[in-house]
């Protein structure tokens, strides 16, 4: 057999075999990767809402809603905010009134922040009292006219909440990404309402 | 008797004399960015044992079908199905590590160490001599990145693999978790890797 016929069939040889072993490990691990993103999604709504017997999925011009629901009323509503942080993207699910007056909570599920200082945006360990003591301060925000992030000083109004000293600008992210995310959602879940009445 | 002493040594020889991070400094990518805990150490150093250990074996069996041309695109599909398979591994299983480690996982394709190894023993040895020097170099790799990490983790951020070691009064040292830490302390061991060497080559 000359050299480049058995190039081309030992290097076929090889990544038919390595094709065949990755798509039935895939196969194999892939429920179990899905199976626990939707885990962690189900645990972030359940975070953020208030109480709640069920939720549903209600998708509106390209944004996902996960709407809670207790009986036939609707008790809340959750959605993805995300955004660019100090190093690269947070993601963080929010949880709202119906009628998105009133934070009723925040989840930060992805976030590249600097460790040790950005990363008090999800938790803070020198808080021994309560680590998430940021997050936490979100909970009964009003985001009118939005919110802010004050630095050194305790907030005084509905719509502040303090920042972390030594990661201001992380602080910051999260609330500008609310700020927008809140925006858009209000508009976008409105409108499918009126489509529906 | 003699050959086993050789089997031995060709162990032995990735945990000391030729390790790949402080004698070779191969692999110093994932050894710098990963290292900022002792658990994270452990999970690619572990990754990357498996991913070198399989891959030592099977291209050192295939080794003689291999044409000359073509070695090095065979053992990058090979190193690559096996990185693929420890990646999914981790995120189908210990999510949380995955998440921590992020891409350095999947750039194990590209540690120089694992490469190196099939380039420069396991295309010329048998299955099970490039086993032992495979386990060998991996185990070499997952101390350094383990102790990398706990002197990181320690200093900080007070504990090792989350054991709070040093209590209230010790103020972390927020740069040992930082890039910097990194940079830092394998300078120290490196340089402390290559003192121990000169005095027990004077003595």
């Amino acid at each position: 057999m000359n050299t480049s016929a058995k190039m081309i069939l030992v290097l076929t040889l090889i990544t038919m075999i390595s094709g065949g072993v990755l798509s039935s490990w895939d196969g194999y691990t892939a429920p179990k990767i899905e199976q626990y993103r939707l885990e962690q999604l189900r645990q972030a709504v359940g975070d953020v809402l208030p109480a709640h017997e069920d939720y549903e999925k209600v998708e509106a011009d390209g944004m996902t809603f996960y709407v809670g629901k207790e009986g036939a009323a609707t008790v809340g509503i959750a959605f993805l905010a995300i955004g660019n942080g100090f190093q690269g993207e947070i993601r963080m699910m929010v949880g709202m009134r119906p009628d998105f007056s009133e934070i009723t909570g925040l989840s930060v599920l992805e976030q590249v922040e600097t460790p040790g200082l950005g990363t008090k945006i999800v938790t803070d360990p020198s808080n021994k009292e309560n680590p998430d003591w940021f997050t936490d301060q979100f909970k009964g925000l009003v985001p009118q006219p939005k919110i802010e992030a004050l630095k050194n000083q305790a907030p005084q109004n509905d719509n502040e909440i303090q920042a972390i000293t030594g990661a201001t600008i992380s602080s910051k992210a999260v609330v500008d990404i609310l700020n927008s995310a809140i925006e858009q959602a209000r508009k976008k879940y409105n409108s499918t309402k009126e489509q529906v009445s | 008797m003699a050959k086993k002493a050789t089997l031995m040594r060709e162990y032995a020889k990735g945990l000391w004399d030729e390790n790949p991070v402080l004698i070779s400094l191969l692999g110093l990518c994932p050894t710098l960015a990963v290292t900022n805990s002792a658990i994270n150490g452990i999970a690619m150093g572990l990754a990357t044992t498996f991913v070198v250990v399989s891959s030592s074996v099977i291209i050192s069996s295939i080794r003689k079908v291999i044409p000359h041309q073509v070695r090095i695109a065979s053992y990058i599909v090979v190193i690559a199905t096996f990185v693929t398979v420890a990646d999914r591994f981790l995120a189908a299983f210990t999510p949380e590590i995955s998440k921590a480690l992020g891409p350095y996982v999947p750039l194990i394709v590209v540690n120089c160490l694992i490469l190196g190894r099939q380039e420069a023993f396991s295309s010329k040895n048998s299955p099970g001599r490039s086993f032992l020097d495979a386990l060998g170099m991996g185990t070499g790799f997952l101390l350094v990145l383990f102790v990398l990490g706990a002197i990181r983790e320690l200093l900080g951020s007070g504990s090792i693999l989350n054991f709070t070691i040093l209590g209230d009064w010790f103020m972390p040292w927020m740069v040992m978790i930082l890039p910097p830490g990194a940079f830092l302390t394998l300078g120290l061991l490196i340089g402390l890797s290559n003192w121990i060497n000169e005095r027990r080559a004077e003595a």
